[in-house]
């Protein structure tokens, strides 16, 4: 094929020979080679303008041919459901009907009406924000936020779920290497024919980095762009390396954990619908070498930023990788000797250089010989001082360093370059130090705390011989001999002639941010001395592109007006991520089904089959009621409740935390964790045990049945499980190491059963084997077979009713349950759920830990003091009970609450008051922690915490709420058979 | 209770099969298995008992007929047999020494991840070096999968038998899958 069908500015002979491919860009159809990026694609179609600017709407073109260009974002879409905002042209290759939109223009790129802000630039200075919208108070919410975020932003947030899978693996490997050009392809080479086991990632599309801009690079003989396909050539073919490309460092962690994003499908125009459109890798490795290259830096004078002005290193990547030139009568304006290298390039092919403009007295000899040989006209000690075009640069005026006689050159493009500033993000992540390089005007990295080396333009090194030496020397190997022209020599930061403290124009240091030179000084004369502040009052550095080529000039300007030196004013952090992260790589698996673990009890499908509603408990499906045809949830557990009571009832207890602890020290133990005593419990018995914190409150409670001397069943409530688990282990292994106990958990061991009701024996009876119900009192354990599989059974009530917990093992679960549902279901039994286990109990004054229990309750405040053993001299709460204000008067002890009028149910957190006509605010004195209908008793019931409770028994308090307030009675705690007697039915 | 009564036992991930280019996953069938507990010297006693050596190292396990005991702390092994090793009834007859032995087989389920993508499926979730080198056939270790503790005992070069608690396996099960077709 022809270079020209993919592009007017097409170069014979220069970058890839490739299928065309088919795109849109705001619905114009254009053609591109695979292989190009958006960013050289639009060039290649003579397109420059590609974007308007945040604040003021001005015309913007591609600066970068890398992650940092600032300007040219768009919206791409593959189709309606996956479109993505701000993605950087320079990035994003193109496929086959790829659909692109232009971003932060009305009603089109060409004409913007956000662009009356540019008028207005003079009114709308650093800071504006906080000094405009501050009066009235009301407009910000109802007119100035809505206004300033309709005018703000970039693209659009997709609307629509993201449809596409991502993925996460963690690696280990001896060499991580992060960049693929000259020096990463070096420590890579050189550790993988160590041996080593290599990990390259870079980037881009191809590995090469500069070497694929070079025209002249020689490497060990051959041109450099050969000698880095070999290299990755040879590196693909060894078993011990794994490459990634279109995969950036994004993060580094402690212990050289490094996080990379590998984008696998965002180039391809028909992916894989399996295949994950991301994938992160979490790294852990010995070594790391970070060849992360550096970021050229625009020069900071008037209007440099209009469409067609670009990075000089960008001119030479399009030219000598994609084939593709800027225009055809360039400008160079630079302070660096690599631009150069772009000019001689760009004019071997047929650019007209009007001049290389260098505002550098002083210039290497060879590079004004070889200007001369190609017929460069060469202006050093010059600047560029203006630009004109709108919508594409037109010309530039340039201007002796020290004189005004200013000259005009029509121009279509111009190349810049104010120098390098290494990329040491990632270094810096790493907690490195970080050195100022006064003489190049750079920070560049100086103590590491990792395993690491840095290698090549991230460390500084200026020449290709330099980099291919480093990246060898970090993995101990030799470089061979190589050659280039271009060197990174030569730098200016900070604002350049024509952009200085008197000139009022436009001379961007931030683009994307519109952030310009006149903007940090006037921050730095209105007080802000840190470059921290000056950051965050101007924006400076602080758009997608995070100030990558910026910051430096931010730094140099602020210092500039400040009077001081450039590390005396600081640098800004650097953090992750080096580029922006979706959140679905960051997500990967754990989306839907894989958000958090779902837990389920052997018996969950019955439910489902038998219509339960359920209810998530912490990571468990809980069934909460079992409606029948025509119930609503009050109508199910009103006769769940009636029914249990009546007759029996069925309740999955599964979930309940359990703990076997087991050792000649188990009872020394138990008396160490629990407020009760245990020495005296007998086997086969069971006891109500409450255990506290060290401060004395109440941390968990349940049922404990001694199985043996030596062997306790502990069961902790449903969400307490891990933590009481963990609670127990951190004592055993740090206060007691040497206490002969050790604890299993067996939560999942056992399926639990409960039948409560007067006919629970009769139900269980008849599936009981080796078991003495007759010998079975309230509070008891006994092992034997039921259903002719092993049990522990227990005689338990959570209810009031006589009552019995069946543990089997859990795979048996579901069909025991069966069984004992085909017995009791003709005598009328109920299902029930956990909502009428919560009335029930609720109607005997049993406590809910986490419920009637904050984290701040004593077991005397909630009313089972009797649990904590007055006789016993050590147990984890012991010292903390007696703290002078857990001990003093007025405390918030558990009462019950009656409602005077019968049918209100209270709301449980309603505050109470014992003077509602007292004025506001009002003293509460407690608030409701259980409430519930209950339809056994007739009435509502609640219970609350409330200030010296159980001295107020009778006494009528206040609930205000509010359309109302509702007056209630101090009560005891058991609302319902407050004899026990049923427990015996 | 009348014995006439056959109580069925239900796998939690009954019916479950997956397999893609590379990589199976398949319910491991019932087990026996053991929460270990024990001093030094009651180790040894066990392990006579049992016809193994308790392995003492992090990371290993040891494998004896239908029984395998894997290390999972410096007092603590699980051991997982076949149906019918009656491993309760042989620790019960370790006479000298204190110990805890707590039957936890239904405690547990396990899925036998195999195939040439095995590793690399799970180190989706796992963050532990999963190559031959750190991970040897026969090594074992208490680790996470995303959002779940496992037990992993690679059982062969590609082939890793994945331990969780019941609960937890629908999930361990479901990630397997969206991982093995990432992998």
């Amino acid at each position: 094929m022809t270079p020209s069908s993919a592009g007017a500015n097409r170069v014979a002979g220069k970058g890839n020979v490739a299928r065309t491919v088919s795109f849109t860009f705001d619905g114009r159809r254009l053609t591109a080679l695979e292989g190009d990026t958006l960013a050289s694609a639009l060039l290649a179609n003579g397109i420059h303008l590609m974007g308007r600017s945040f604040k003021y709407h001005r015309p913007r073109g591609l600066i970068s041919a890398g992650p940092e260009e600032p300007n040219a974002l768009f919206g791409i879409a593959r189709d309606a459901t996956r479109t993505q905002p701000n993605v950087r042209a320079s990035v994003q290759e193109v496929f086959d009907g790829m659909e692109v939109t232009s971003q932060n223009r009305y009603p089109s790129l060409a004409f913007d009406v956000g662009m009356v802000n540019d008028w207005m630039g003079r009114f709308i200075p650093a800071g504006f924000y906080y000094k405009t919208f501050m009066w009235p108070a009301f407009a910000w919410k109802k007119l100035y936020e809505p206004f300033v975020r309709e005018a703000a932003g970039l693209g659009h947030a997709p609307k629509e779920a993201d449809p596409d899978r991502y993925a996460n693996r963690f690696a280990h490997c001896d060499v991580l290497v992060i960049g693929a050009g000259p020096a990463g392809l070096a420590a890579a080479l050189g550790a993988a024919r160590a041996g080593k086991k290599v990990i390259l990632a870079d980037e881009n599309a191809s590995m090469g980095g500069s070497l694929l801009a070079s025209s002249d690079a020689m490497v060990d003989g051959t041109p450099g762009r050969d000698w880095a396909a070999t290299t990755v050539a040879e590196l693909a073919s060894l078993d011990n390396v794994t490459l990634l490309t279109r995969t950036t460092g994004f993060g580094y962690y402690a212990q050289n954990m490094v996080a990379l994003a590998e984008r696998i499908t965002d180039h391809l125009a028909k992916p894989d619908p399996d295949s994950p459109r991301e994938r992160l890798w979490q790294v852990r490795a010995q070594h790391v070498v970070l060849a992360t290259g550096a970021i050229e830096r625009q020069l900071v004078f008037a209007d440099n930023d209009r469409p067609g002005i670009m990075l000089a290193s960008a001119a030479r990547m399009f030219l000598n990788h994609y084939g593709v030139t800027p225009g055809a009568k360039a400008g160079v304006y630079t302070a660096c000797d690599s631009a150069w290298a772009a000019a001689f390039d760009l004019k071997r092919v047929g650019v007209e250089i009007v001049a290389i403009v260098d505002c550098r007295k002083d210039v290497p000899s060879e590079l004004l010989s070889r200007a001369a040989e190609l017929d460069i006209p060469v202006k050093t000690g010059h600047a560029v001082t203006k630009t004109s075009g709108r919508l594409r640069v037109k010309s530039m005026t340039v201007e002796p360093l020290n004189g005004t006689s200013a000259k005009k050159f029509e121009i279509d493009c111009l190349l810049m370059s104010g120098g390098w500033t290494p990329s040491v993000h990632l270094f810096s992540q790493s907690r490195g130090k970080l050195a100022y390089d006064g003489d190049n005007g750079r920070f560049v990295p100086s103590l590491s705390e990792q395993e690491l080396t840095c290698a090549g333009a991230c460390n500084g090194a200026k020449t290709l011989a330099a980099a291919l030496s480093e990246g060898f020397a970090a993995v101990g190997a030799d470089a061979p001999d190589s050659e280039e022209t271009a060197s990174m020599e030569g730098f200016l930061v900070g604002a350049a002639k024509g952009a200085g403290p008197h000139d009022f124009v436009k001379a961007f240091i931030d683009y994307q941010n519109d952030v310009t030179a006149k903007d940090i000084r006037l921050a730095v004369r209105e007080g802000f001395q840190s470059i921290e502040h000056v950051k965050r009052y101007t924006t400076t550095g602080m758009a997608t592109d995070q100030g990558k080529m910026s910051n430096m000039h931010g730094l140099a300007i602020a210092a500039a007006e400040l009077g001081k030196d450039i590390p005396e004013v600081g640098l800004t952090t650097f953090r992750p991520p080096y580029t922006p992260v979706t959140f679905g790589a960051i997500v990967n698996h754990a989306r839907g089904d894989l958000f958090d673990v779902t837990r389920r009890t052997a018996t969950h499908e019955w439910a489902e089959a038998h219509g339960a509603v359920f209810e998530d408990v912490g990571q468990w499906k809980r069934v909460w009621y079992f409606p029948r045809e025509g119930e609503d949830m009050h109508a199910a557990v009103n006769r769940e409740c009636r029914t249990t009571r009546q007759i029996a009832g069925i309740f999955d207890g599964s979930t309940l935390g359990k703990i076997e602890v087991i050792g000649p020290d188990a009872v020394k133990f138990m008396n160490l964790m629990y407020t009760n005593p245990w020495d005296k419990l007998d086997v086969g018995r069971c006891r109500y045990g409450i255990m506290c914190r060290e401060d004395g409150f109440i941390y968990d409670d349940g049922v404990v049945g001694r199985l043996a001397e030596d062997r306790f069943h502990v069961t902790t409530t449903t969400g307490g499980a891990p933590r009481v688990l963990n609670m127990m282990e951190d004592y055993l292994q740090t206060e007691f190491p040497d206490w002969k106990v050790w604890l299993t958990s067996t939560s999942e061991q056992w399926a639990v059963i409960a039948v409560q009701g007067p006919k629970a024996r009769e139900i269980i009876e008849p599936l009981v084997g080796g078991i003495d119900l007759d010998a079975m009192p309230h509070m008891s354990i006994r092992e034997g077979r039921f259903c002719g599989v092993p049990t522990r059974l227990m005689r338990v009530s959570f209810t009031g009713e006589l009552g019995y917990e069946i543990n089997v093992p859990a795979d048996y679960g579901r069909a025991v349950w069966e069984e004992v549902w085909a017995r009791g279901e003709p005598l009328g039994m109920a299902r029930y759920g956990t909502e009428s286990m919560h009335v029930m109990r609720a109607e005997k004054g049993f406590i809910i830990v986490g419920q009637d229990t904050d984290g701040t309750v004593t077991p005397d405040d909630a009313g089972v003091g009797w649990a904590v053993g007055k006789k016993k001299t050590d147990f984890v709460g012991i010292g903390g009970m007696k703290r002078p204000d857990l001990v003093a008067a007025g405390r918030r002890q558990l009462v019950g609450l009656k409602t005077k009028d019968p049918k209100i149910v209270l709301e449980e957190g309603a505050q109470i008051v014992t003077d509602p006509y007292q004025p506001i605010p009002m003293k509460m004195i407690g608030f409701v922690t259980s409430s519930y209908w209950s339809e056994n008793c007739g009435h509502s019931i609640a219970l609350a915490l409330i200030e010296d409770g159980r001295a107020k028994m009778g006494e009528t308090l206040h609930v205000p709420m509010a359309d109302s307030t509702i007056a209630v009675e101090v009560t005891g705690t058991i609302f319902y058979d407050p004899e026990g007697k049923r427990i015996d039915a | 209770m009348p014995d006439s009564v056959m109580i069925e036992r239900i796998h939690p991930l009954l019916d479950r099969a997956f397999a893609t280019a590379g990589l199976s996953l398949a319910p491991c069938g019932e087990a026996e298995r053991i929460s270990l507990r024990a001093d030094a010297e009651t180790a040894s006693a066990i392990g006579v008992m049992l016809g193994l050596e308790l392995p003492k190292r992090p990371k290993t396990s040891a494998s004896a007929s239908g029984l395998a005991a894997l290390w999972l702390g410096p007092d603590e092994w699980l051991l997982i047999g076949e149906l019918g090793s009656d491993l309760a009834g042989r620790l019960a007859r370790v006479e000298n020494g204190t110990f805890s032995a707590v039957d936890i087989s239904h405690r547990n389920t396990a899925i036998l991840v195999s195939g040439p993508k095995a590793a690399d499926t799970l180190n989706s979730g796992c963050p532990q070096d999963l190559s031959l080198a750190a991970f040897p056939v026969g090594a074992a270790s208490r680790t996470l999968l995303a959002k779940s503790e496992i037990v992993l005992l690679r059982e062969a070069e590609n082939s890793f038998r994945v331990e969780c608690w019941r609960s937890f396996s629908d999930y361990v099960w479901k990630y397997l899958v969206d991982a093995a077709k990432s992998a």
